[in-house]
Parts: structure tokens; C-alpha cells; sequence
């Protein structure tokens, strides 16, 4: 069997409410927060990137993983849209910071928000195969949006970790399925600050038919039914869009909840299902399904349907539960902080 | 900060190695060839532990130029649970809120951008420990 045998995440401390962005360019904040469904977002300070809340998330995993030797990890992959460098692998950086090297292989991935769950499929893939003990995988973004778009009530940073072996494993992998085509919702050309967006056409044909499209294939591929499973975590680009689609799917808000990070996390992109899989992973109990579907623009979804083992009970508390850093130890930032950490405001060098 | 530095230093600065020297068991952090304390040359790979007492600490309010951006900010020196002393930049915090005493946790953080072009470094800084 294969599957998850160590897990964490990490996110900064620092939040910004949609209120204190809405007053700085005009926004009607109420209306911002009930189509958003969110309140607050998470904000990095300027010593925090993708590598290093991936650094942090993947600690938390090992502490999970219980004694594994880092040297044992025979690949480290890091989805993110916001690796720090253009040029320059993030992942040699993590590997170096873990004492995994130098027997090792490392990608960065991308894929808008899906290229967290794509370092996880890779890594399930290659110890399945038997050319690595254990695989880690990393979704992390400390994502940008521009300023007063909607995307800047949203864009959000976090990362959340997966140590994939063989045995001792928390969740077994019980099924995979993916689903892509060409969909032209959200990109970035190269040398751009920001993304651009297609508006509402990143809803229906994009975010809804690609998630539906995954989940209902893997529904069918397992024979399963919504009512089999304790849980389902879905991408969170806002508050809405999970419960909207889990809802369609036939889930409730009890499924849901406990990996519903984004009203108060925002949108952490790579991170985003990731980190709602560790959420629920962290109040989950031996045997229960987990659904998890993930979505990246452009546009692609990748689903898992975990079963959590006996060994949950044991490795939960081992290393901080998300929910803890999402909700306690906050410092609200205002727009003035927030645009100085987040370098949005022009300097002379 | 010149990128060999930066790759020199990554054991230490990483990942917090140190070495413990296998006749008097003295940790020296970073690496050294020459235990300090008995001279003996041989030294086994030691992880530091994460967590620590701040024991003095000072605010900085002219920073060098590099660091300006961050300013007032505070560098101090921490006891770790096995004795082992360090110093790193207390970050994720109120100067005004610090005290000698309170505990300490590691972060791997980003320590320094050279401009927009240059090589970024990684390395230790503490923060309040508060789980
Ligand atoms: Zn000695």
C-alpha cells in the first residue's frame, strides 16, 4: 500500500481584513464579503517566501513521519506560482534545509494552483514504482494579486507538506484520477508582476467543470458515493466556490468544513487543497474516506480519495495542527504594512 | 552576500548542524576542525534543537543598509535546550514586547535579498514561542 506518512503546514501569522483593502480603493467591502464568502486573508512578511514556508511545513511533516531519516527521501517536489527564484530550483533549497541531500532528485512544478497535488501524484507514482523510499511533496505560494483587483481580497501564503512511503502510512491512497484541457481562465506572461484573469469565465467553464469533471470521474472510477466519505476538501480560490461545487456534487457543509481554510486564509494557491487535506487530516479518524480535489487554472484537477489509517490517533499531534496557525497568534496588518512586506510600493534601489 | 559564503555556511545556517566532539562532548557551532575545549579533532553531526531562552537581546533602529526596510528591528542571543548559545534576529514580533527569559522558537527564514538581482540567503532567526 501507499499513502501519506507524515504531514504539516505552515502559514505566516500576519492577516489583512477585506475591509482594510476595500477602504483603500473605494470597494464596498460588505459586497466583497458575501461574494467572496471570505474575511481575511494571510499575509507574508518580507523574511517568508514559498521556500521557506515549505522548509517550515515539510519540518512539520517529518515531525509526523516520526524517526525517518531525511536521507531516506529520494525526491522533493515543490508546486508553486510563486517560487522565488525565476531561474534556480527552490527544491535544492528544502532538501539542503532537511539534510536530504545530495542522493536525491528535485523539480520545481507549476500549474496556477493544481501544482501542489501534482508533486503529490508524482510522489505516490515513484515510491508506488520502487525508485524511492519516500517521496515529499510541497504545495506553497505566497501569491500576489494585483492591486484593487478582486484577486487581491484573496491571493494568500501557506504551504502544506507530504511525506509519501510505503508503510506506517496515516491515509492510504485508495484512488487517483486527473482531468485537463486547455482553458484559458487565469495566467501570467513571463516578466509580469501580476496575473491577469478571464473575470467570470474562471467560474463555469473553468474551476466548476474541471473539479465537477474530476470528481466525477474518480466517483465513478471507485464506486463510491458522496455519502461514503467523512470528508471532502475542494480548491478554495475564496469561501465560495468549494461549498458551491461540494454542494452540486452532492456533499454536505459538514463534509466540507474542516478543510474550508480560504474564508480566513484566503487563496494560498499550490497550498490551498493541500493545506484543507491537512486540516482534515488533523480532526479525521481511522477509517474515514477523504475526497480531495484540487484545481490549477489553465486548467486541470487532481483527485485523491484517501482512507485515513489507526495510525492518525498517534501522529496528530506530533506537530501544530493547521487550524492552531489560522486561528490563534494573529497580527492584522494595515494596507500600508501590507504593501511595503509585499513590495508594492516603488523605491529608489 | 557572495554566493560561495552563502553555500559555505548553508550546514550551519540550514539546518543547524553543529559538531560534538566524541572526547569531551563540547558542541561547536558552526563546525570547527579544533574542539576548543580539549583539542581534540574528531567530532560527530549534531542537529540543534529548535527551541530555546532568549538570554539579551538588542533593538536596532539605524540599520545597515541592507536591513533598513526591517527597521526597528532586534538581533539576540538565545540559550537552546541543550546549552548551546546563539545569536539570530528575533523577527514576527513588537520590539517593545520583547523580554530577556521569553522563550524562543527557529524559523527558517529568508536573512537577506541582495537587490533584485542578487542571490537570496536563507538561514535561522527566532521567533516567540507560543505553542
Ligand atoms: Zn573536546
Amino acid at each position: 500500500m501507499v499513502g501519506i506518512v507524515g504531514y504539516g503546514a505552515h502559514m505566516p501569522r500576519h492577516r489583512i481584513k477585506v475591509e482594510e483593502i476595500a477602504k483603500v480603493w473605494g470597494a464596498d467591502a460588505p459586497s466583497y464579503k458575501k461574494g467572496l464568502m471570505l474575511r481575511e486573508k494571510s499575509v507574508p512578511p518580507p523574511d517568508m517566501d514559498t521556500i521557506t514556508l515549505s522548509v517550515e511545513a515539510a519540518k512539520n511533516a517529518l515531525k509526523r513521519a516520526g524517526n525517518i531519516d531525511p536521507a531516506d527521501i529520494g525526491a522533493i517536489y515543490i508546486g508553486s506560482e510563486s517560487h522565488p527564484y525565476a531561474v534556480k530550483p527552490s527544491g535544492t533549497v528544502v532538501a539542503e534545509a532537511l539534510g536530504a541531500t545530495p542522493d536525491i532528485h528535485c523539480a520545481d512544478y507549476e500549474f496556477a494552483c493544481k501544482a501542489g497535488s501534482e508533486a503529490m501524484f508524482v510522489c505516490l507514482g515513484l515510491v508506488k514504482s520502487g525508485y524511492i523510499k519516500y517521496g515529499l511533496a510541497i504545495g506553497g505560494d505566497t501569491s500576489q494579486g494585483a492591486p484593487s483587483d478582486a484577486l487581491e481580497y484573496s491571493a494568500a501564503a501557506g504551504a502544506a507538506a507530504f511525506i509519501m512511503g510505503t508503510d506506517n502510512l496515516i491515509a492510504e491512497i485508495q484512488e487517483t484520477h486527473s482531468f485537463m484541457t486547455d482553458t484559458p481562465d487565469f495566467w501570467r506572461r513571463e516578466h509580469e508582476f501580476y496575473p491577469q484573469h478571464a473575470g467570470r469565465f474562471t467560474g463555469e467553464p473553468a474551476y466548476f467543470r474541471t473539479t465537477m469533471g474530476a470528481a466525477d470521474a474518480i466517483l465513478k472510477k471507485s464506486g463510491m458515493k458522496p455519502r461514503d466519505f467523512a470528508y471532502a476538501v475542494f480548491h478554495q480560490p475564496n469561501g465560495k466556490f468549494p461549498m458551491r461545487v461540494g454542494k452540486m456534487l452532492g456533499f454536505t457543509k459538514e463534509q466540507i468544513e474542516p478543510g474550508w481554510l480560504s474564508p480566513t486564509l484566503g487563496n494560498t494557491y499550490s497550498g490551498a487543497s493541500p493545506m484543507g487535506l491537512t486540516s482534515t487530516l488533523d480532526i479525521a479518524k481511522p477509517g474515514d474516506m477523504i475526497l480531495m480535489v484540487s484545481y490549477g487554472s489553465g486548467a486541470g484537477s487532481d483527485a485523491f480519495i484517501w482512507k485515513v489509517t489507526d495510525r492518525i490517533d498517534e501522529v496528530r499531534d506530533k506537530a501544530v495542527r493547521t487550524r492552531k496557525l489560522l486561528d490563534e497568534n494573529l497580527t492584522y496588518v494595515d494596507y500600508g504594512t501590507y504593501a511595503k512586506f509585499r513590495h508594492k510600493i516603488l523605491k529608489n534601489e | 552576500m557572495f554566493p560561495s559564503r552563502i553555500w559555505r555556511d548553508s550546514k550551519h545556517r540550514y539546518r543547524l548542524e553543529a559538531g560534538k566532539c566524541t572526547k569531551c562532548g563540547k558542541i561547536v557551532f558552526p563546525y570547527r576542525l579544533i574542539c576548543p575545549e580539549c583539542g581534540h579533532r574528531e567530532f560527530e553531526k549534531v542537529i540543534l534543537p529548535d527551541t530555546g531562552k532568549l538570554m539579551t537581546y538588542s533593538v536596532i533602529r539605524v540599520a545597515p543598509s541592507q536591513f533598513t526596510d526591517q527597521a526597528p528591528y532586534a538581533v539576540g542571543i538565545a540559550e537552546l535546550e541543550n546549552g548551546v548559545k546563539l545569536l539570530a534576529q528575533i523577527t514576527d514580533c513588537d520590539v517593545e514586547k520583547i523580554k530577556v527569559g521569553m522563550e524562543i522558537r527557529i524559523e527558517f527564514r529568508r536573512i537577506q535579498t541582495d537587490s533584485h538581482q542578487g542571490v537570496l540567503s536563507y538561514g535561522y532567526k527566532f521567533v516567540p514561542k507560543w505553542y
